[in-house]
């Protein structure tokens, strides 16, 4: 519980709106930190410049200028959208970020739902974000944004099948669906007998976490699965049509969603917000100390912004990928290899 | 299977390129605050000598904009020999460039038979009106200053002007 943390019995609605707090914190502050060090640093630097410099101490403000500058422009629907529709769109996909970002265990009492499905209400809440996407892309009345939006709609759902595909390797080797239970499973764990590095998922689920990673790549359509936004193609796709704080929210979703999945893919396959427990000498959940739940955000930070690392480096290494091969990538290649992955854990498991 | 290197030797490039904008700095230039001086004989701005200029209309009448607006009206100037008749000049009262609509061709430059105009490297002249950069042949005079000299002429080319 939340209240644990200082020992104070905190009332229900206290509870409560620590946690919309908190989930405001985990959901804007990695998308802050992503654009600043990501987009708008290592960007510049992989093609020899400095990004921005001008606002704020090496252009560490620049971000809150941008949000300054979205927020007086002008909210435009264009004249024959369906209005209703259009600006319910970013809404509906942000709204997906935040519901994704409830799942996530930030330490041994700092969560702020604890699903014994977890892992499966992650996924299917991360696909509510399409469903925003084809209505960005119908109701806009652009054709561009329309061709957008299918390209999205059949992008995200082929890539979906690899994703949950790979996360059931993992399921398996955890025996459990709950996040929480995954990330005490690797930190408890040990390779043959040695724990001092835990088990993370991430060396026995190698090919898992491979296929994730691109999945999480093409779900949050990032170069070089971008079609669906390609703005030399389609004009930013869904986007093209929205303006001001709509396309604000759009934005955010885009680098929080990126950052929660990383986020998710951290519990997965890098252990989560703990540390090999062996290092303390905890046995179990129950062992692990308090100040875990201070610690282990910050180490679950750490590890996102690895995994963003990852993401983004390949984003901004790669060209765009023609619509007939990605599909062929995601049915033809990611889908028979995690299947394959699956058999070869669930054999693995049970010979072990 | 057979991309996989190709697409690590990919990454490598990026990560090295980042490695090294981080410890050896970047290839670009933080613009106002440092400046990279133009190639000596660049093409920035047109500069106007008045004194060559015999307001022919060649500039004008050659330019695919027609940005170049030139008036002018006829003098009487003392004769250069003694117990000659007075010469006839043409004066110039009005020698303007809209760089609004300029194309920075340098057909002016080449067409100019007195060798009026002369390409500058100077570049900041930008104006926060479109109608200000509208410059007229005080200012084209003023940019004379920042013309280069000219290159050396070949060993056995003809030097013209004057005998």
């Amino acid at each position: 519980m939340t209240s644990a943390l200082w020992a104070v019995e905190i009332p229900y609605w206290g509870q409560t709106l620590l946690r919309v707090l908190g989930g405001v914190v985990a959901v804007l502050l990695p998308a802050g930190t992503i654009v600043y060090v990501f987009l708008f640093k290592m960007m510049s630097f992989m093609q020899s410049r400095l990004g921005p410099m001008e606002a704020g101490p090496y252009g560490s403000l620049q971000l809150v200028a941008e949000v300054g500058k979205w927020l007086q422009k002008e909210d435009i629907a264009p004249e024959r959208a369906d209005r209703f529709i259009f600006r319910l769109a970013p809404i509906v996909v942000l709204a997906s970020t935040f519901l994704l970002v409830a799942v996530v265990p930030f330490g041994p009492d700092a969560w702020f739902t604890n699903f014994e499905t977890g892992i499966y209400y992650a996924m299917a809440v991360s696909s509510v974000s399409v469903l925003g996407i084809l209505m960005a892309g119908w109701a806009s009345a652009n054709k561009y944004s329309l061709l957008g939006g299918l390209r999205a709609a059949g992008q995200l759902i082929a890539y979906e099948l690899p994703m949950v595909l790979a996360v059931i390797g993992v399921v398996i080797q955890a025996e459990s669906m709950n996040l929480q239970q995954i990330v005490v499973a690797q930190n408890a764990g040990s390779i043959f007998g040695w724990d001092g590095l835990g088990n993370p998922y991430l060396l026995t689920q190698f090919v898992g976490f491979l296929i994730f990673m691109i999945a999480v790549q093409a779900e949050l359509t990032q170069a070089p699965f971008d079609m669906p936004i390609a703005e030399s193609e389609l004009v930013s796709g869904y986007m093209t049509e929205y303006s001001g704080f709509r396309f604000l929210m759009f934005f955010i979703g885009e680098f929080a969603t990126a950052g929660v999945f990383a986020l998710i893919a951290s519990v997965l396959f890098l252990g989560g917000w703990g540390v090999p427990f062996a290092w303390f000498g905890w046995n179990g959940i129950d062992d692990v100390d308090n100040w875990m739940n201070v610690v282990g955000p910050l180490v679950m930070f750490g590890k996102m912004m690895l995994l963003v690392f990852l993401i983004m480096w390949v984003r901004f290494s790669y060209p765009r990928f023609r619509e007939d091969q990605l599909q062929r990538f995601a049915w033809k290649f990611l889908i028979p290899v995690s299947l394959g992955n699956i058999v070869l854990t669930a054999v693995a498991k049970v010979v072990w | 299977m057979a991309k996989v290197p190709g697409l690590v030797k990919g990454l490598g490039v990026t990560f090295s390129t980042m490695v090294q904008t981080i410890t050896k700095g970047a290839n670009t230039v933080q613009y106002p605050h440092e400046k990279e001086a133009p190639p000596t004989r660049a093409r920035g701005v047109i500069a106007l000598r008045e004194d060559n200029c015999t307001s022919c209309m060649l500039c004008a009448r050659s330019c695919p904009d027609w940005c170049i607006y030139i008036e002018g009206h006829k003098e009487l100037a003392p004769p250069r020999r003694a117990g000659g008749k007075p010469r006839q000049v043409n004066k110039l009262d009005r020698f303007d460039i809209d760089f609004a609509l300029c194309m920075y061709c340098g057909i002016c430059v080449e067409v100019c038979p007195f060798d009026a105009l002369f390409w500058s490297p100077e570049y900041e002249y930008s104006e926060g009106r479109i109608a200000d950069l509208l410059h007229d042949k005080t200012k084209l005079g003023e940019w004379m200053e920042t013309v280069p000299e000219a290159p050396e002429l070949e060993a056995g080319a003809d030097k013209k002007g004057k005998k």
